[in-house]
């Protein structure tokens, strides 16, 4: 009976794990096959890897949708780590009354959908005259509040004699945050940077309203305007979907540990 | 104490450097959180097509009662939610308790496998998707050569299949990633409870139910509410994998102001009181839920 129960566990796992993977190892296959044979669910290894490529590579301008992806994310987890670590800091250690009642506020709005922010979003860059542009994309989503959030409760074992020192050899309060807080909170700088740019990488809907012209498209837009034509060829699609998903994959295996930090770090 | 005291003073000194810190931050939050959330309010009493707009009054509300398009996409969207999310947290549940035993075989293999889908892209996991099910595709002739159906299942051309189809892609991609937070949580229990329970006699299951699901309580409410955020917004998974067809058989309320702000002649000011319908929903569910949540702790 135990040793039963001990085995169906296993299988219970390991068909858990198949159905995990399995779209993995569909999406490599995929990329060697034809579209026709894709649909029809050939699990074998094509030849036409080479030749699904080439499409890719004629359809779309490959360097510069990966430049403008790669830009957009860069830029977005700079600008966003910065901000959001000053905030967080910010919170955390010069605490008032008044300030808590904003971040706790800032929290609130945290819980209102996209849905409804996107509007008025567009509105704004489209009176700036900035749709269609890099900026349009990356700025609205720099003053993450999550990110605040997740600074902040790192700060809160950041050890406050470190900054008691700090002041008393003389150095000022940004300099303690630049010279002294960053170097010790690398951890948490590199667990957000992960979030912040995988969310970036993958983001859809933000960039599918604000870009429009085809040489500033981002993969993931590319990946579905090419899934969404009337016939999709599904042999380069699986290309780009891998190209796309081959930076989070790697930032996954090598980081494993903090990109799994940087998920949970909003219960810590 | 006197040490406590002294920090706290010098912490009022410093305290006139606290905005130079956090003062970036509440600004954009300013403009580019809080001004939407009160533009879209504005916005959800006007009416008119483009930039043209007049005053509306509660009239985008009365046509809400008599958009059978919007009432199918509220319902899409209920479906999604109250189907899908309790059979993800419950998946992820059992899986992380499974995981968490120290005599597991492979424990660590199992982990990353099972949490392997987050880092895909919403889009890129419902291309893939439409792929594996469409009619002749992977998933129909597997389950036909496993002789698990008859007949192959028409996932993504039948209204009732397009809807499974998109529960189980979510649930691949978000269960791995609600069972990390369970794992990180059952670290934190004394495993001397599970010792004792264990001596007096309960059952694996009972200790899953008695022991487990109680102690993971806020972490559960969390990811609930995470998840009840998440698929009241789902897009990119309607976008991508069926097109919120066949005839909206799938289609979210997402996708409904998506399509009444960029893809129709614009109505912003409906497609604002549509946003508002999700604030309103999100509020209402999240306070039932801090509400169940809060007296089962009691």
């Amino acid at each position: 009976m135990r040793k039963l129960s001990e085995a169906l566990k296993y299988i219970f796992l390991i068909i858990i794990s198949f159905i995990s993977i399995f779209p993995f190892v569909w999406m490599i296959i995929g990329a060697t096959n034809t579209s026709t044979d894709i649909t029809k669910g050939k699990l074998l290894f094509g030849n036409q890897f080479v030749r699904n490529f080439k499409v890719l590579v004629e359809t779309v301008d490959l360097p510069q949708i990966l430049f403008n992806s790669a830009k957009i994310a860069v830029f977005t987890t700079l600008i966003s780590l910065l901000i959001a670590s000053l905030a967080g800091y910010g919170f955390e250690l010069y605490k008032s009354k008044f300030k808590e009642k904003i971040y706790a506020f800032m929290l609130l709005t945290m819980m209102v959908p996209f849905a409804a922010l996107m509007i008025p979003l567009f509105r704004l860059f489209a009176n700036a005259n900035m749709l269609d542009s890099h900026i349009a994309v990356i700025i609205p989503s720099v003053a993450s509040i999550f990110i605040i959030f997740f600074f902040r409760q790192n700060t809160k074992s950041f050890p406050l004699e470190l900054v008691q020192a700090a002041r008393v050899d003389g150095l000022n309060e940004f300099q303690i945050f630049f010279y002294i807080y960053m170097p010790t909170m690398k951890s948490t700088y590199a667990a957000a940077s992960i979030i912040v740019f995988m969310t970036a990488w993958n983001n859809f809907l933000w960039p599918l309203i604000i870009l429009q012209s085809q040489s500033k498209k981002t993969i993931t837009l590319v990946i579905s305007s090419l899934s969404s034509a009337y016939f999709p060829d599904f042999g380069v699609i699986m290309v780009a979907i891998i190209i796309a998903t081959l930076p989070t994959i790697l930032i996954f295996f090598l980081m494993q540990k903090r990109f799994v930090e940087g998920m949970l770090g909003s219960i810590k | 104490m006197n040490k406590n005291q002294k920090a706290k003073s010098l912490e009022k000194a410093y305290e006139k450097h606290s905005w130079g810190f956090i003062g970036i931050a509440v600004i954009m939050v300013l403009i580019f959180n809080v001004y939407p959330i009160i533009n879209s309010l504005v916005l959800s009493t006007m009416s008119g097509k483009g930039v043209v707009m007049h005053f509306n009054g509660l009239g985008n509300i009365r046509r809400l009662f008599d958009d059978t398009v919007f009432q199918t996409a509220l319902k899409n969207t209920f479906t999604f939610f109250i189907i899908q999310v309790p059979i993800m947290i419950f998946l992820a549940l059992i899986i992380a308790a499974f995981l968490n035993e120290s005599t597991l075989k492979f424990r660590s293999w199992f982990r990353t496998a099972i949490f392997l889908p987050c880092v895909t892209s919403l889009v890129a996991y419902s291309v893939l998707f439409k792929s594996m099910f469409s009619f002749d595709g992977i998933i129909n002739t597997t389950l036909l050569n496993l002789h698990i159906i008859q007949q192959p299942i028409p996932w993504l051309l039948d209204p009732f299949w397009a809807k499974v189809t998109i529960i189980l892609a979510i649930t691949w991609r978000w269960t791995g990633y609600n069972m990390i937070f369970y794992l990180a949580a059952l670290q934190n229990i004394d495993s001397s409870i599970y010792e004792a329970a264990r001596i007096d006699g309960a059952s694996k299951s009972k200790q899953f139910m008695k022991i487990t699901i109680p102690m993971l309580k806020p972490v559960i409410l969390f990811t609930t509410i995470m998840s009840t955020i998440g698929t009241l917004q789902l897009f990119d998974e309607v976008v991508n994998l069926t097109g919120g067809g066949p005839s909206d058989s799938t289609l979210t309320l997402s996708q409904y102001i998506y399509n009444l702000s960029f893809k129709f002649t614009p109505n912003f000011g409906y497609a604002a009181t549509i946003s508002y319908v999700i604030v309103f929903i999100v509020a209402i569910l999240a306070w039932l839920q801090f509400k169940v949540g809060g007296e089962r702790n009691a």
